[in-house]
């Protein structure tokens, strides 16, 4: 009978830095630091000596100096006197503004080719795939230079709009899309309008409510409220009771031919709507196929178990289908949104004035303060980009599935 | 019942009757028009609604794109040509006829001195011969007349064959380097032609000693089998520290920090001594003369194919569980994909300088190609990220069960699962790769869109738009498209599960 025996003692040997499992990681470890170390430092190094002989330092005081330069698109009031800050800060919000209504765009119309895709009429699923894959398969810059070509080489001169010209403004006489931008009516705010806003906020706001109450009594009681049209009437009858009721405070100032240019209402120039519909259409056709694939993603047994429930085809599709569908869905549908965030960086392309045109551009080559302004831009990015994945991995985490 | 009946059996049918056809509403192309086309009111509207829109677009382009002007040498001569034939809108190909192998290559100088001797031979022997002609005779002026002279006689397409032979040929190599990883039924000894390709397509498109490549690529191989051997003798460790030293010893100067320079690195020793023993090599064509259809190929192929290693590599690090590790991986990929590839090619053309030894130069080709190969393997790496995610635990853990060490396991039984997952995502990364290729216009490189305004800056061709636009656009469609049905057919071969 074998005597039961202490394990061998172990002793710690040189070697074992190397051929053990349990430590080499730790040696790898200390090297890669060491490595990553040394390259940090020749970095700096070279920086501070690279700078040194150019005579520059690193200061963020430039951004409080005198701008000089006049943005062609502004959502707050700017002037070339104001700072480099501000100028920087314009150019956020225009590159906002344009990923945000690229987002929108991209959204409806990705979602009506990845749904017409799935058609089973044969011609419309057909032209919906030419049209992903002409999108997908040429660069985003070509369709930005075609769409401002088009606004700017295709459409009437101002002048044509005259009388006897060639051109006529459309929708009913209120909007005019020319070379030299479109130009919309532009609200005018009197009196009493913070009043018609304030019931339309609300009413928005009732709408949730409204489903949010819905939802609970169909669950407690079994009845359906017709939330639709209900949903309609809040959202259409309060504002306009309050609008009529005020006297009409809103009014539109539509654009009128003056001289050679069009004045009143709102210019839109070409350059942000060409940048804004070739983003959507370019990141619409990767949504359409997101969304394709989402919902053929769904087996069809679920739609047949709907079915075989006794639910009808619309609540199937807004209770079994698209809740499924959608897990599938935001995720990559997200990213999508980032990447067109990133991609309006294309404004480079068209002199729209984003931000990687006022503070990475003019406001660099003002102040020859490139690595200050580069280093600020790409912050600005980084932290656009991380804000949208924190939202998305709160989404996923929210939908995940609850096993075990 | 059958016991008892006798009286005989009226009718008994022989052979079957032949299937009546089907009704002729289910048959054939009604039948298909029926189910496709208009199976409920609502498609038959829909139907409507897409054959007027094909109506209205096809009659707005066809008739622009067939009645095209192929022949002329200005945009105004178009107009003129086109009212000569009262047409209303005509495309002007003409400019695609004239330029597409300035689009296709930039300003790449051709092979000027082989056009002549093919071509010109008695221009040349008249001027002198060719020696005289390229090699000293004439003065610049002299011998640009003499060139220009010479291609305005020649058509587009000898000039394309044999002026730009050598990035003809290296997009030919390209096609046979690349189609032993394409396509598994080729013999894989065409696999050795693959490692070599790099080499011989720097040698093709940028010129020079013929010995540069060859020794570099002999050195490559010298630092393996140096470090192999020692390996196999001394262990791993041996073996790398060898290796490192080999190429530290060939590419570099070791001893750089004890101030000792006559020795090393041995390479442009030997480059010198054999250049002087037989000077072999084409004319040497510096990087800021590519440009074109050309530019975005070396861009994408080289992006391509250094990506993937490297974004293999960042994926592992970042499943890695030593935290060091995976923390430099982590913020490597999350910096770079935060930011737009324009604010990094800005980057790479701004600040790159600041952060290298003062004085080193670099070639903004190579920087390019060094950004966007960063860029994709970011994504790279979050692609394959998701296809490791991907595979059950238990695959791991059989890996280790058996023995496999780290390595082998991740060869052998991992990546190549988490590969083919992955395929669908790791090529529509690399078409992204291939269309951001544009993007190098804005730093000053000569892609086919910045020729396009490079194009229209002439005065013969100011003002025009879209024949250009379709034609860059239809060379990258072309390309794209083509990756996007490999990755099918890919996939499709892989795939290994029951159907």
């Amino acid at each position: 009978m074998a005597e039961a025996t202490d394990p061998p003692r172990e002793t710690f040997r040189l070697s074992q830095l190397l051929y053990d499992a349990r430590y080499r990681s730790m040696t790898i470890q200390v090297v890669a630091a060491i490595l990553i170390m040394l390259l940090l430092v020749e970095l700096v190094d070279n920086t501070v000596t690279n700078l040194a002989a150019l005579g520059k330092d690193i200061r963020f005081g430039f951004l409080w100096s005198t701008a000089g330069y006049d943005i062609n698109q502004q959502l707050i009031p700017f002037t070339s006197q104001d700072t480099h800050a501000r100028a920087a800060l314009v150019g956020i919000l225009n590159t906002l503004v344009v990923a945000a209504l690229g987002c929108i765009l991209a959204t409806i119309i990705g979602v009506l080719a990845g749904v017409l895709r799935l058609s089973s009429n044969w011609i419309v699923a057909k032209i919906m795939t030419f049209y992903v894959e002409a999108m997908r398969n040429t660069p985003l810059l070509i369709w930005i230079l075609i769409v401002f070509a088009v606004m700017t080489e295709a459409t009437p001169q101002p002048r044509e709009f005259r009388e006897g010209g060639s051109a006529s403004m459309i929708l009913w006489d209120s909007v005019a899309i020319s070379n030299r931008g479109v130009y919309i009516p532009r609200p005018i705010w009197a009196e009493g309008s913070g009043f018609v806003v304030a019931v339309f906020v609300l009413s928005v706001i009732g709408i949730f409510v409204l489903r949010h109450i819905a939802r609970k009594r169909q669950q407690d009681t079994g009845q359906i409220l017709p939330v639709f049209r209900l949903s309609l009437a809040l959202f259409f009858v309060p504002t306009l009771l309050a609008y009529f009721l005020m006297g009409r405070p809103v009014t539109l100032e539509t654009p009128e031919l003056g001289g050679f240019n069009f004045a009143g209402g709102l210019q839109i120039r070409n350059s942000f709507i060409a940048l804004w519909l070739a983003l959507s259409l370019y990141t619409s056709a990767f949504i359409a196929e997101i969304v394709r694939s989402g919902i053929l993603a769904i087996s069809k047994g679920q739609t047949e178990a709907a079915f075989a429930l006794g639910i009808q085809p619309n609540r199937t599709m807004q209770l079994i289908i698209l809740p499924q569908a959608l897990r599938v869905i935001i995720p990559p549908l997200i990213s999508q949104y980032l990447n067109l965030t990133k991609n309006s960086s294309l404004a480079i392309a068209v002199g729209y004035m984003d931000v990687r045109s006022t503070l990475g551009g003019i406001t660099i080559n003002q102040t020859g303060r490139e690595l200050e302004g580069m280093l600020l831009l790409g912050i600005f990015y980084l932290i656009t980009s991380l804000i949208i994945s924190a939202v998305m991995n709160l989404y996923n985490s929210s939908v995940k599935l609850k096993e075990r | 019942m059958s016991a008892g009946r006798t009286e005989p059996v009226a009718f008994v049918r022989r052979d079957m009757l032949a299937p009546a056809a089907p009704p002729p509403g289910q048959v054939g192309v009604i039948r298909w028009v029926r189910e496709n086309l208009v199976s409920s009111w609502f498609n038959a509207i829909l139907t409507a609604l897409s054959l007027y829109a094909i109506w209205y677009v096809l009659s707005g382009v066809l008739p622009w794109t067939l009645n095209g002007v192929w022949n002329a040498t200005s945009l105004n001569d178009c107009r003129a040509i086109r009212d000569a034939r009262g047409l209303e809108s005509a495309a002007c190909w003409a400019v695609i006829n004239e330029r597409w192998l300035q689009i296709l290559f930039g300003f790449y100088p051709t092979d000027d001195r082989l056009l002549a001797t093919l071509f010109n031979a008695e221009a040349l022997a008249a001027a002198g011969g060719a020696d005289a002609v390229f090699n000293g005779g004439l003065n610049a002026t002299q011998r640009v007349e003499f060139v220009s002279g010479m291609k305005n006689e020649l058509s587009n397409g000898l000039i394309f064959l044999f002026g730009y032979w050598r990035p003809l040929m290296a997009l030919a190599l390209l096609v046979v380097a690349v189609a032993p990883i394409l396509y598994s039924g080729l013999p894989r000894v065409m696999l050795w032609f693959s490692l070599a390709f790099p080499f011989v397509a720097f040698f093709l498109l940028w010129g020079g000693s013929v010995w540069l490549p060859i020794l570099v690529a002999l050195g490559l191989v010298a630092t393996v089998l140096i470090g192999r051997a020692v390996g196999a003798r001394f262990g791993m460790l041996g073996g790398t520290i060898a290796g490192l030293a080999a190429f530290l010893v060939i590419f570099m100067n070791p001893l750089s920090f004890l101030g000792v320079t006559g020795l090393f690195p041995l390479l442009p020793k030997v480059l010198s001594v054999m250049d002087s023993i037989l000077p072999w090599g084409l004319t040497a064509i510096p990087s800021d003369q590519f440009g074109g259809f050309m530019l975005a190929i070396i861009i994408g192929t080289s992006g391509i194919v250094l990506s993937l290693p490297l974004g293999i590599v960042l994926a592992l690090g970042r499943q890695s569980s030593m935290p060091l590790i995976k923390w430099v991986c982590v913020s490597f990929i999350e910096v770079i994909r935060g930011v737009p590839l324009i604010v990094w090619l800005f980057t790479a053309s701004l600040l790159l300088n600041y952060f290298l030894p003062p004085g080193t130069t670099f070639d903004l080709l190579l920087r390019v190609i060094i950004m966007v190969t960063l860029f994709a393997s970011a994504y790279l790496a979050e692609v394959v990220r998701g296809g490791l995610a991907a595979l059950p635990n238990g695959q791991y853990e059989a890996a280790n069960s058996l023995g496999l060490d780290y390595w082998k396991s991740m060869r052998l039984i991992i990546l190549p699962q988490a590969l083919k997952i992955s395929i669908p995502g790791i090529v529509n990364t690399f078409i992204g790769l291939f269309k951001d290729t544009t993007l190098v216009v804005f730093i000053g490189l000569r892609d086919p869109l910045g020729l396009t305004n490079a194009i229209r800056a002439t005065a013969e061709w100011n003002g025009i738009y879209w024949e250009l636009y379709i034609f860059v656009g239809l060379l990258f469609f072309v390309f794209c498209f083509f990756m996007s049905r490999y990755s099918m057919y890919l996939e499709h071969r892989l795939r290994t599960d029951h159907r």
